[in-house]
């Protein structure tokens, strides 16, 4: 196991080294673009900064084919135009791990296929809403940080609100059920607004064959406490890109929790963005890959302001001939944001030959005024010399192996808090490891 | 009262440089309520042994034959060996991931008893035995050796062996790297578990040290992968006074002097 603990500097951060010898990006090999002999990137249009992105936001190049053009996670392109982003080369820093093939067009065609079904059950007092493009409160808490999420937002037709009302307190959960039914690329947009100084926990439950492209919008007003787990338990043959950007105020607590099982490509990015002090965010992920499974979660933490505090935790096990996980933490603790407490970590299990998690960690950090910022990343191999132990201590194989993966997982999955929800899960999470059995 | 038997065994591995032949012919009976220490410098295949009636498959059987009251041990798996009643208190216990002590000890005695535990007198027992052995409560909750010391991975394989109650324990090393303390208590360990009278231990150790609190019936002195020297008691007495030096002769000459240039 190699492991990188609590290095309080901008380690990982990209360098201007071009590549790793002989470490082939994935995306890189797959992207069409590199693939004849066309390289040529130079028709784009000039890239313009979001509203979001304010002062930071620099000016912005790709395609050189030589380095990796941002170095700081400050200057990522944001814009709701997606003639703002370049066709993709695979060459991107955000792009460089992921199938371009494989997206079934959600990066470089019109989204008009039918988004999954939105099913919302919710326990009373939360107000349901299905919206057009120019509702207020599109717009509220993202802005699209990559092409495939600004191509969602310039083809999405309507949007599904979901408001807890301020200071209520919900017991139980709101249930969004999104059902995907096509195969054709699309774009779905959700906006949760949490009111000030509520209490509430919603699920957005992915199943079903999709292509699509997801824009969750998540604002968590003052002093209000809101948990979202999203679940990925698509079909085998499901494309799922999906930003989920939340921005909190003074005092929020905000729990994410990513659980990816099922699809072909499912690439999460998950943001938090602090806006105000004495907020909290924690975010947990589980990832369990499948032979030729491609699962990406790409994090962003923005401490923009002080005494925020951050925690972040993605476990993920991985089997099975090309299966792939990449996980990617961006944690960014500006220069205002003395008095930060942040943490970010993560974990991947291996546990059969043939398969590959890539694993980054890039920790900026602006100020020296601050109470922690550690980062740590460790993938290890459930080897012969564990399975030797166990057995020799009368367990049979395939019981040590479920001992171990469940035993590692279930860290993430304890922190839903649903019970239903997380007996669900476990069962998953064997029925992916009895998969690896045959 | 049972029997476990090894007949003539012979062990390979292989290395980059080829199959190397590790035990050439070592036979031994070990009946329940003996203990039989197996002594003998490094290199000479003591652990070899050891991993060989566990069934670690980086060893390759090539002559010979491992009995337990007549069974086929070298045709169990790794975790019907177990069942069956071997045990190996391992030389380096692995970190294992993701499970707890709690969880692993449950499971483990589970598939050795063929059904689970009653649980209230088992978290009693493991509490119990955890004590004695001076092992923190603490400990139940982590991982399965992840972040143990040397002396607490120690303590925690004896942990097992008390609860597991198994019909031959083999201990492999179990001393090295242990202070005075540790070693007594993982020495007392081995001492309640052989005194419930329903055990036979193979104890593998370099040092003598450990038989000052663990006192064997046999004594084996294991060089270039033969016992060379068996006896009673006073034989580790006079290996303690003299050393592995007056084996240095024959075919186990180049190894000693390999193992003592290692030493000094």
């Amino acid at each position: 196991m190699t492991e990188i603990t609590t290095e309080k500097a901008r380690i990982g951060a990209p360098s201007a080294q071009p590549f790793i010898d002989g470490f082939t990006e994935e995306g890189e090999n797959l992207s069409p673009v590199n693939t004849g002999t066309n390289t040529s990137t130079t028709s784009e249009l000039a890239p313009s900064a979001g509203p979001l992105a304010g002062a930071s936001a620099k000016s912005h190049s790709h395609g050189g084919g030589v380095g990796i053009p941002d170095s700081s996670r400050a200057g990522r392109l944001t814009s709701y135009k997606l003639a703002d982003f370049k066709p993709l080369t695979g060459l991107e820093e955000d792009w460089r791990f992921t199938p371009l093939k494989r997206l079934r067009g959600l990066h470089n065609e019109v989204l008009s296929g039918s988004a999954p079904s939105v099913a919302v059950t919710a326990p009373e007092g939360i107000v349901v809403e299905t919206v057009g493009r120019d509702d207020v409160r599109i717009g509220s808490a993202a802005i699209p940080e990559d092409r495939v999420s600004a191509n969602a937002w310039e083809n999405f037709t309507e949007a599904t609100v979901i408001t807890v009302p301020a200071e209520l307190q919900l017991d139980g959960e709101v249930s969004v059920l999104l059902t995907g039914t096509s195969t054709e690329a699309s774009a779905q947009h959700i906006v949760i607004v949490a009111g000030r100084f509520s209490k509430s926990r919603i699920v957005l439950d992915h199943q079903g064959s999709a292509i699509v492209s997801e824009n969750v919008e998540i604002l968590v007003e003052d002093g209000a406490e809101l948990t979202v787990i999203s679940l990925q338990e698509w079909n085998d043959d499901a494309v799922h890109a999906s930003s989920q950007q939340a921005k909190l105020g003074r005092d929020a607590k905000f729990k994410h929790i990513v659980v990816s099982l099922g699809g072909d490509v499912v690439r999460m990015t998950p943001s938090t963005r602090f806006t105000a002090p004495g907020a909290e965010a924690e975010m947990f992920g589980l990832y369990f890959a499948d032979a030729g499974q491609h699962l990406e979660q790409r994090l962003f933490v923005d401490h923009a302001v002080a005494n925020c505090k951050s925690r972040v935790l993605y476990k993920g096990a991985l089997q099975g001939r090309n299966a792939h996980t990449v996980w990617v933490g961006d944690v960014l603790i500006r220069k205002e944001a003395e008095g930060t407490d942040s943490y970010e970590a993560n974990r991947n299990l291996v546990l059969t030959d043939g398969a590959r998690a890539d694993s980054v960690p890039n920790l900026e950090i602006e100020t020296g005024l601050i109470e922690g910022a550690g980062h740590a990343s460790a993938t290890g191999r459930f080897d012969d010399e564990h399975l030797f132990y166990l057995m020799a201590r009368g367990i049979p194989e395939d019981v040590a192996r479920r001992l171990v993966v469940r035993g590692f997982l279930n860290e993430i999955i304890q922190q839903i808090k649903v019970p239903a929800l997380e007996e669900r899960l476990t069962e998953a999470v064997e029925r992916e490891l009895a998969a690896s059995d045959n | 009262m049972s029997t476990l038997e090894i007949k003539d065994l012979h062990v390979s591995i292989e290395t980059e440089q080829g199959t190397k032949e590790i035990l050439k012919g070592v036979s031994l009976t070990i009946k329940t309520g003996e203990t039989h220490a197996i002594m003998g410098p490094n290199g000479s295949g003591k652990s070899t042994l050891a991993s060989t009636i566990a069934g670690h498959p980086r060893y390759n059987v090539t002559r010979g034959t491992i009995t337990l009251d007549g069974e086929d041990v070298l045709a169990m798996s790794v975790d019907q060996r177990a069942r069956a009643g071997v045990f190996l208190a391992m030389q380096y216990p692995v970190e294992v991931p993701g499970v707890t002590m709690t969880n692993f000890l449950r499971t483990a005695k589970t598939a050795i008893d063929g059904e689970a535990p009653a649980l209230r007198t088992w978290t009693k027992d493991v509490k119990a035995a955890m004590q004695q052995l001076r092992i923190d409560a603490d400990f139940a909750q982590r991982n399965v050796n992840e972040g143990f010391s040397g002396g607490e991975k120690k303590r925690v394989e004896i942990l097992q062996l008390e609860l597991f109650k198994p019909k031959f324990a083999v201990l492999d090393e179990t001393d090295s790297g242990l202070d005075v303390d540790a070693l007594k208590v993982v020495s007392e360990g081995v001492n309640r578990a052989h005194a419930t009278g329903n055990m036979g231990t193979l104890l593998i150790t370099h040092y003598t040290r450990i038989l000052r609190y663990i006192k064997p019936d046999f004594v084996h002195v294991f060089v270039d992968g033969q016992v060379v020297e068996e006896g009673g008691p006073e034989l580790a007495d006079r290996l303690e006074e003299e050393g592995y030096d007056r084996y240095a002769t024959g075919a186990g000459a180049a190894t000693i002097a390999a193992a003592a240039a290692a030493q000094a």
